[in-house]
């Protein structure tokens, strides 16, 4: 019996699924009639009830969000889709933008009509420009097809490609044309986002799962899912597994039965590590092959879901060698606003350098996990508290590999063996 | 629990406890704020009182508790506000708090290039200071540090060393938040993030140097202080500015006798912890100048040679005794030396000849200021309260710096409303997005009829309205109408006091009217004299007729430049052929002309006060303890005796003292006489009516050895409309000549929003000074073309 359930990704197979055509044929546009009939407390009520929760990385509930604007308050109200999807191992929304556009664009339509905003926005990274041509071809045929332009205005924002603008003050600022850094807050984006305006900034994904709940109800959604993680979600499994790729299943899938649908682990290995919600997550070992994929069971699990990005690394892996990589990215990534994590990931990166050259010493782990003590939890935005989690999770599972590499005097691993093409080498 | 902090308004308090103190705050006190009250010290770097909070150098981390339920990680205390039922746990108290805090510190001495010995900050850096009060004892973090290239210049005053900056954004969130000069940013990003400025624009600001003073870290440096001294090597004096009339608190350092720099000192109801480049940064003229060091007598051959004091004193009671004298103070003297002119013409020359504006002037503006300004009190405050305030014939960021900070804080932080009754739009006008009633030069006083105020309006009046006929006529008559206040704002530092001491011919000190038999027979007899003189004097203008005519013989000249005035050449004409006393700091237009000459002290060498615009005093020591050079009024005090007329003045602490306790009058003020509002003449053709001020920062006598401020100067340009340009066929950019019969400007053109009729230029610029080139003021017709 196969575990998938798929709605976002239902017609994805179909070869013309991104035009405006398939998506009517498949029923689209019927759900945003249907709401702009409806009374948008309604809508709102509708959406808080299927459970749905956010799927940009914090599962913050959507409905309740929308709740959060002040209403006849006179003033302009926007919606921000958050399409920057840059967390390292995360690809489901470029797929589904590529794939079904459409559904995104009817999302926008009944949420705007749920918390009365007239003009929507798209923040979508700029180096995805193919999404970006598919995403603008798309609007044009919606305002074509009437659509959009009947009191709903969407606008694509194209972003210049840093991961700090999926934080979505930073995003803010961003759209509204400075360097994005994220914002103090409160006030909150309800209260004063886009242009001091109430805003709800929300993920792809999210204002896509949308317009089905109309359409089915949110029994139905609720359905789906685990008691408080409802519904089904795209999981974006990566790395060293024989068929990668998005499956949309429901909440709390495990990832042994991921695994089993995607063909196991690459031939002849076996798990090692693995992230269960992007590189800012802490790391999962094998003994969590059965922890169930909700926010709850993966947080109790000393992780978070975040935006269910499965990177799955095999025995071949240097844990040192992955951790250093992702700590290359943050302080890449790193906007530079606050201490800890400016100053830090430069530091942690040169640290971790020294490790995987087997040229550190076994005090220079007590330094590394003080020093993410240190950043954990006294940055400004989360992106400072990520940047932690691969060191502080793979120094708890693989204390005794960072070890090895002391002792040895260098990396035990052959970096060449975890790669696609080692095979072809030996 | 509520209290009143001010009458008016009712502040509801809030009481917490940090680290087991109770203490309790105004509403909307952040928590950081609340532990100063306790005298406990949160370290920080990026919070600044009158900055917006940023959260962003994490320094100040603290752990809070609201209604039994604790954050579940340290927070920022700069950034929350207290709470009802709120507990804070400092460093003191919590060691989760403490831990945050070494190890924020730690990342910041990280990447910080620690070149202390080198640094101009050390000795004063919130850095060293906190490192050593929260900071680790050992270092950890031994790989590379970041480096840049050190320091560069971000303008021709400012230095800014990168690997120093410890990216708290003060700098820039002062240029965005208080002055509106956005001209610097953060750019880049990660460790790499750097202060910077656009591209070919350097960061020229009038208020630049205070990024300066509020870097936490030798990142941003003065230029003319770099590498000059240490902190522990300074003397430093409580002082005031002499270089305007907003009448900044400041402080002088000094190291060996000479002055090395000006900060800003800390007055929240006048300049709050801000001043402008020009008061920072033009204190070099002192020794710059090529500074009078012995009195100077003109002898039987024409020629100025040096004397002894006596002898020059006698020289100058030999030509004084019996004659009709009279005396020109400018507007730069001290209230204690001013008050020693004021008296001195009045008992030793038996005149009330005087006049303190050597500038353009009016007697329009003379019977205003006796009736309007002598004891009045419009102060900030009154800005922060009004709903409306309207500028007339007055440009407060090139005029008044802190009274332009004051109107943009309102602005920003309320939405004060701005009205400008002007020839030309301003930068400060789009700043405060002012309301421009656009006049031509000349017809502003019937324009101001018109503005909309009330009696919680504030009405800022400059000295250029005394250069348009009926404006403060109608100024007057639109406060009487509408309830409005008048503030009357000169641009030099010494005006107000000197006003307030009777340097003017109708006004006797403490603003009591000459015409006035009781406010004689006041001042009679506190100083011991039998009666004053009881006929208005002249003013500046008609004193210069007077000597030119030869009603008058001699006259006593203080700090007067003859290029300040109108018709400089027949006013120095008119002192060659009169006997003139010059008290002055260096040789001047003036003291080339004068028989005796008498080197007085510079300001950091003299105690004294200044009144600003307000009329709140501005008191300050002498910078300079060894000077030999004394104040104006011990000089005038010796000469008085020479005469054989004592003031009695001998010291300025007697000066101040005597002039306190004439104290105020509360009789009838000089009856103002309406003056019909002026028209602007009518121009045609490449004809244009002029129109000019003084930049803040130009060729001004005190911006002497300046080179570093002068290079933020704004360029010199003729404004034009665009319909004047396109008639005269010019672009931005390109050169024009504003000329008439008298001589000829030729500068750059800058097309902009103007009146059609007018063209601006700056009045004492480089390459543009009005006054010496053109001879001309406000409203007189000049010829703009092509060049
Ligand atoms: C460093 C950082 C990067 C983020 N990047 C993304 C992103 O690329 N896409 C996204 O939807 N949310 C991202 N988020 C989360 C957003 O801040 C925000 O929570 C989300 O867009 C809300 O949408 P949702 O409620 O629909 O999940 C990021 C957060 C952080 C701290
Ligand atoms: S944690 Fe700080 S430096 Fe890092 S991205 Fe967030 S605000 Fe910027
Ligand atoms: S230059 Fe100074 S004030 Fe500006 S950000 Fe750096 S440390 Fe802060
Ligand atoms: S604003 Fe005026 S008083 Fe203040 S520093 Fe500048 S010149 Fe001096
Ligand atoms: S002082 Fe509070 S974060 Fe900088």
């Amino acid at each position: 019996m196969s575990k998938l359930t798929p709605v976002l990704s239902a017609h994805w197979d179909q070869p013309d699924s991104f035009t405006i055509e398939a998506y009517t044929r498949n029923g689209g546009y019927t759900a945003s009639k249907k709401a702009l009939a409806m009374d948008p407390d309604a809508v709102i009520q509708m959406v808080k009830d299927s459970g749905l929760r956010g799927r940009g990385g914090a599962g913050f509930p959507t409905g309740m969000k929308w709740g959060f604007i002040p209403q006849g308050d006179d003033k302009d109200h926007y919606l921000v889709v958050n399409a920057d999807e840059s967390e390292p191992g995360t690809c489901k929304d470029t797929p589904l933008l590529m794939a079904n556009p459409h559904v995104l664009i009817e999302g926008c339509i009944i949420a705007c009509h749920a918390i009365r905003a007239k003009h929507a926005f798209i923040y979508i990274r700029g180096e995805v420009t193919h999404v970006v041509r598919r995403v603008n071809a798309a609007i044009a045929d919606a305002y074509k097809a009437g659509h959009l332009g009947n009191g709903i205005e969407l606008t694509l924002h194209i972003g210049a490609g840093a991961y700090i603008c999926g934080e979505e003050t930073a995003l803010l600022d961003s759209l509204e044309g400075f360097r994005g850094q994220p914002r103090l807050r409160p006030p909150f984006p309800a209260i004063a986002g886009l242009y001091a305006r109430p805003t709800v900034v929300n993920n792809v994904e999210s204002i896509s799962a949308v317009p089905a709940i109309i359409n089915n109800g949110a029994e139905w959604y609720q359905s789906m899912g685990t008691e408080k993680s409802k519904g089904a979600t795209l999981y974006s499994l990566s790395g060293h597994v024989n068929n990668p790729g998005q499956f949309e299943a429901p909440l709390g899938i495990t990832l042994r039965e991921i695994l089993e649908l995607a063909g196991g682990i690459r031939n002849g290995h076996k798990l090692k590590f693995w992230t269960p919600g992007g590189s800012s997550t802490p790391l999962f070992t094998d003994e969590h092959l059965d922890t169930p994929l909700d926010y709850e069971g993966v947080a109790a699990a000393g992780s978070m879901l975040g935006t269910k990005a499965l990177q799955i690394f095999d025995e071949t892996t240097c844990v040192v060698r992955a951790v250093l990589r992702w700590t290359e990215f943050y302080k890449h990534e790193s906007c530079g606003k606050c201490t800890p994590c400016r100053e830090g990931t430069w530091w942690l990166v040169q640290i971790l350098r020294d490790l995987e050259n087997g040229t550190g010493t076994e005090a220079d782990l007590e330094k590394l996990l003080d020093l993410c003590d240190n950043i954990m939890g006294r940055s400004f935005c989360a992106l400072g508290d990520g940047a932690t989690s691969p060191i502080t999770s793979s120094i708890k599972y693989f204390r005794d590999e960072y070890i090895a590499h002391v002792t040895n005097g260098a990396c035990p691993f052959d970096p060449v063996k975890s790669t696609l093409f080692a095979g072809a080498v030996n | 629990m509520t209290t009143t902090q001010d009458s008016a308004v009712a502040v509801e308090m809030i009481t917490v406890v940090i680290d087991g103190f109770e203490v309790s705050v105004p509403k909307g006190t952040l928590i950081i704020r609340a532990a100063e009250k306790l005298g406990i010290q949160i370290p920080r770097f990026c919070d600044h009182p009158l900055l917006d909070p940023v959260g962003a150098c994490r320094q100040c981390l603290v752990d809070v508790e609201i209604n039994g339920r604790a954050f579940p990680k340290p927070q920022a205390s700069c950034t929350i506000p207290v709470e009802p039922n709120m507990i804070v746990k400092t460093q003191l108290t919590s060691p989760v708090a403490d831990k945050a805090q070494k190890g924020v510190m730690e990342l910041l001495l990280g990447n910080h290039p620690l070149d202390c010995p080198v640094c101009d900050k050390g000795g004063e850096c919130p850095l060293q200071n906190q490192a050593m009060s929260n900071g680790r004892a050992d270092a950890r973090l031994d790989g590379y540090k970041r480096t840049f290239e050190k320091p560069i210049n971000i303008s021709s005053s400012v230095l800014l060393d990168r690997e120093r900056c410890v990216l708290c954004a003060r700098c820039t969130r002062f240029s965005a938040q208080i002055a509106s000069d956005p001209f610097i940013t953060l750019n880049e990003r990660g460790a790499l993030q750097q202060v910077g400025i656009y591209e070919n624009d350097p960061f020229k600001s009038y208020f630049s140097g205070n990024t300066v003073q509020i870097c936490p870290v030798g990142a941003l440096t003065g230029a003319s202080y770099r590498f000059r001294a240490r902190p522990f090597d300074l003397v430093s004096t409580p002082s005031a500015c002499e270089h305007c009339a907003s009448g900044c608190d400041m402080r002088t350092d000094v190291r060996r006798g000479k002055t090395l720099r000006r900060l800003a000192g800390d007055d929240p109801s006048v300049n709050e912890e801000w001043n402008c480049d020009k008061g920072r940064w033009a204190f070099k003229y002192v020794t710059a100048l090529d500074r009078l060091t012995h009195p100077l007598v003109r002898n039987s051959s024409g020629e100025l040679v040096q004397a002894s004091w006596p002898e020059a004193l006698a020289a100058a009671a030999a030509g004084l005794k019996g004659k009709r004298a009279a005396v020109l103070t400018g507007g730069r003297v001290t209230t204690e030396d001013a008050y020693g002119y004021s008296k001195f013409a009045r008992i030793a020359l038996a005149t009330n000849d005087i006049d303190y504006r050597a500038r353009v002037t009016s007697d329009e503006e003379r019977d205003f200021l006796a009736a309007y300004v002598a004891g009045s009190s419009t102060t900030y405050r009154d800005i922060d309260t009004a709903d409306h305030v309207a500028l007339i014939a007055f440009e407060p960021e090139e005029e008044s710096p802190i009274v332009f900070l004051r109107l943009n804080k309102n602005f920003k932080k309320r939405g004060l409303k701005v009205s400008a009754v002007a020839t030309k739009g301003s930068i400060a006008m789009d700043k405060l997005k002012a309301d421009f009633i656009k006049v031509a030069p000349g017809a502003e006083a019937s324009a101001v009829a018109g503005l909309a105020l009330t009696a919680k309006s504030v009405i800022l009046v400059g000295e250029r309205a005394s250069e348009s006929a009926g404006l403060f006529s109608a100024v007057a008559a639109l406060a009487a109408k509408t309830g409005a206040k008048i503030a009357y704002i000169p641009r030099r530092a010494g005006e107000r006091g000197a006003l307030e001491a009777g340097a003017l011919g109708t006004v006797l000190p403490g603003g009591r009217p000459v015409v006035d038999a009781a406010a004689r027979v006041d001042i009679a007899a506190a100083w011991g004299v039998d009666s004053l003189p009881a006929t208005p004097g002249r003013t500046s203008s008609q004193i210069i007729d007077a000597l030119a005519s030869g009603d008058l013989d001699a006259v006593v000249v203080g700090g007067v430049d003859a290029h300040d005035l109108p018709h400089s050449h027949a006013v120095l004409d008119a002192l060659k052929k009169s006997f003139v006393v010059s008290l002055e700091i260096a040789p001047s237009s003036v003291t080339a002309v004068a028989d005796v000459v008498l080197p007085v002290a510079a300001i950091t060498e003299k105690s004294g006060s200044f009144l600003n615009w307000e009329g709140r005093a501005r008191a300050f020591d002498s910078a300079v303890a060894d000077s030999h050079n004394r104040s104006d009024v011990r000089i005038l005090s010796m000469l008085a005796d020479a005469l054989g007329n004592p003031i009695s003045l001998g010291t300025v602490t007697s000066s101040a003292r005597e002039f306190n306790q004439l104290g105020s009058w509360d009789g009838a003020r000089v009856q103002f006489a309406p003056v019909a509002a002026g028209t602007a003449k009518s121009v045609s053709g490449n004809d244009a009516l002029l129109s000019s001020w003084r930049r803040l920062l130009d060729m001004g006598t005190l911006q002497k050895g300046e080179d570093n401020l002068a290079g933020t100067r704004r360029p010199t340009v003729a404004v034009i409309s665009t319909k004047r340009a396109e008639s005269i066929g010019v672009t931005t950019g390109q050169q024009v000549r504003v000329s008439n019969a008298h001589g000829s400007i030729t500068i750059p053109v800058l097309v902009e929003d103007i009146h059609e009729d007018a063209v601006w230029i700056p009045r004492n610029s480089f390459a543009s000074q009005a006054l010496v080139a053109l001879d001309a003021v406000h409203g007189d017709v000049v010829t703009v073309v092509k060049a």
